[in-house]
C-alpha cells in the first residue's frame, strides 16, 4: 500500500512539476531577499545564515503541505482510500513521504546553493545539511497532521501556518544551533541526536493523529 | 454511587446541569476567599524580597497565571482524549469553553512577567527558556481558537480541536526542553513536587494560597461556562423547558 500510493503520488507530482518547484523557488527567492535587506555584508550574513535558512525551510515546507492532500480531497480520492479495508495509514505515509522527497530531501540537497549566497563557511556546511536531513521528516510528518485538520477549508493557508510554526519551533531551535555550534567549534552531537529523537516520535505518532484528521476532514465534507 | 457511575453520568449534560449548581457557588466562593486572603497575604504582609525589595510581590499573580496556562492547556489535551475515544458530550463543550480562559491566564502570566522584568531584568522582555514557551503556549491557544473558528460544523470543529490539543500536549514538553537549551534568564519553578521550595514559608504560604484561589477560580469559571452552553445546546429538550417554566427548581 505504501509503495503504491508513493509510486501514484510521484507520478502524479512529477507530472505537474511547478507545484513541487514553487517552493524551492521561494526558498531562494526569500534567501536572495535577505541577503539584499542585510546589505550583503559577508560577516554579518554569515553569522544570521543558519537562521534564514532554516526559517525558510520551515515557511517553504508550509507552502508545499497546503498541497498535500487537496487534489486528493476534492475529487474524492481521499474518501475512497478511506474508505478502504486495510488502514490507511501506510497510504497516508506514502504521502508524506513524496511530500519529503520533493521538500525536506530536495531543500537538503540545495541547501549548500542557498548557504552560498549568504556567505556560510563551508566547514559548517554538514552540520546544517545533517541537520536538515534529520529535522525535516519531523517537519512533513507534524504538517501532514496539520494539513489533513485544514484540507477542507478556505482559510486553509494562514491557518496552517498558525497551527504548525509553534510546533515546528523544537526543529528550529535544535537545526540552528547544530550549524551555529559547528561555526563555533563545539560538539554538536546533542543536537542531531534531537532533531533524530523528535523525528523518529513523529513517524510513529503522527501518521495516525493525520488519518484521524483527515476522517474528521472528510466525514464534515 | 461507584466512580464508574460518577463518570457516566459526568457525561451527560443534564444530569451535569442539575448537579453542577451548589457546585459553582462552592468554587467561586472557595477561590474569592483564596483570593482575598492570598492576595492581601502576599501584598501587604509577607516579608520582602532581602535583593529584590517589594517587587517580587508580583510573584503572587505571576506564578498563579503561569500554573495556570499551562494546566488549562493539559485539561484541553485530556478532554481532547476524551472527545476523540469515548465522543463525550460534556468533553466537547469544555473544549469549547476553556480555551479562552487559558489563553488570558497566559496572556496574564506574560503581562504581569513583563511587568516584573523590568525592575528586575532592566528590560520587559528576553526570549529566553520559559518565558519564549509560555509565549508559544499563547500561540496554541490562539491556533485552537482559529481552527474552531474556521470550521463550519461545531461537531467536526470540536473533534478537530481535539486532535490538536492532544497533538499540542505531547509536543509541550518537547518545546519546553528546547527552548531551555538557551542559556536562562529565569529563576527556576518556585513550586517543585520533588523538593521544599528555597524561598521562607512566610512568603510562598501566601503565594501557595493564592494558587489554590486560581485553581477555584478556573473550576468556578469552567462550571458556570458549562451550565451556560448545556442550556443553549439543550434549549429543545424537555427538561430545559420544564426548568425554564418552574423558575429554576429542576
Amino acid at each position: 500500500m505504501f509503495a503504491v500510493q508513493f509510486r501514484r503520488d510521484w507520478l502524479s507530482l512529477m507530472r505537474a512539476r511547478d507545484e513541487a518547484v514553487n517552493p524551492l523557488v521561494f526558498l531562494f527567492l526569500a534567501v536572495t531577499l535577505f541577503a539584499i535587506a542585510f546589505g550583503g555584508e559577508p560577516g554579518r550574513l554569515a553569522r544570521l545564515a543558519p537562521a534564514i535558512i532554516w526559517v525558510l525551510v520551515l515557511l517553504a515546507n508550509l507552502l508545499s503541505l497546503e498541497a498535500l492532500f487537496r487534489r486528493d480531497f476534492e475529487d474524492g480520492t481521499l474518501e475512497q482510500l478511506l474508505l478502504l479495508a486495510e488502514p490507511p495509514f501506510a497510504a497516508v505515509l506514502g504521502k508524506v513521504a513524496v511530500q519529503w522527497c520533493v521538500s525536506g530531501a530536495a531543500m537538503t540537497i540545495l541547501a549548500p546553493a542557498a548557504a552560498l549566497l549568504l556567505n556560510m563557511p563551508i566547514a559548517a556546511l554538514p552540520a546544517l545539511m545533517l541537520g536538515l536531513l534529520l529535522g525535516t521528516p519531523a517537519l512533513s510528518l507534524i504538517g501532514a497532521v496539520g494539513a489533513a485538520l485544514t484540507v477542507g477549508l478556505r482559510s486553509g493557508g494562514v491557518l496552517l501556518a498558525l497551527l504548525l510554526l509553534p510546533l515546528y519551533l523544537p526543529v528550529l531551535v535544535f537545526g540552528v544551533s547544530a550549524v551555529l555550534d559547528r561555526m563555533a567549534g563545539v560538539g554538536t552531537t546533542a543536537q542531531f541526536y534531537w532533531l533524530a529523537a523528535i523525528s523518529v516520535a513523529a513517524l510513529t505518532l503522527a501518521p495516525f493523529a493525520a488519518t484521524a484528521a483527515l476522517r474528521i476532514s472528510v466525514e464534515q465534507s | 454511587m461507584t466512580f464508574k457511575q460518577f463518570w457516566h453520568r459526568l457525561g451527560s449534560p443534564k444530569w451535569f446541569y442539575q448537579m453542577s449548581g451548589p457546585w459553582q457557588s462552592a468554587f467561586a466562593i472557595l477561590a474569592v476567599l483564596l483570593l482575598v486572603t492570598g492576595m492581601a497575604w502576599g501584598l501587604a504582609f509577607a516579608p520582602p524580597d532581602y535583593q529584590q525589595g517589594n517587587s517580587f510581590r508580583i510573584i503572587y499573580v505571576h506564578v498563579p497565571a503561569a500554573i495556570l496556562a499551562q494546566s488549562v492547556y493539559v485539561a484541553l489535551g485530556a478532554a481532547g482524549v476524551l472527545l476523540l475515544v469515548w465522543r463525550m458530550k460534556m468533553a466537547q463543550l469544555v473544549l469549547e469553553n476553556l480555551v479562552g480562559f487559558g489563553a488570558w491566564m497566559t496572556a496574564l502570566a506574560l503581562f504581569s512577567g513583563a511587568v516584573w522584568g523590568k525592575p528586575t531584568w532592566g528590560t520587559w522582555w528576553v526570549f529566553d527558556g520559559r518565558t519564549t514557551s509560555t509565549l508559544v503556549l499563547l500561540f496554541l491557544y490562539f491556533g485552537l481558537y482559529a481552527l474552531r473558528r474556521a470550521i463550519p460544523a461545531r461537531e467536526a470543529a470540536g473533534r478537530a480541536c481535539a486532535l490538536l490539543a492532544v497533538v499540542g500536549v505531547i509536543n509541550i514538553p518537547v518545546i519546553k526542553y528546547s527552548v531551555e537549551w538557551w542559556t536562562t534568564l529565569h529563576q527556576g519553578a518556585t513550586f517543585k513536587l520533588t523538593e521544599a521550595p528555597a524561598m521562607p514559608a512566610s512568603m510562598w504560604a501566601p503565594l501557595l494560597v493564592n494558587v489554590l484561589g486560581a485553581y477555584c477560580l478556573f473550576a468556578a469559571n469552567l462550571v458556570a461556562k458549562l451550565r451556560t452552553a448545556i442550556l443553549r445546546q439543550e434549549q429543545g429538550a424537555a427538561w430545559v423547558r420544564e426548568w425554564v417554566a418552574g423558575a429554576g427548581r429542576p
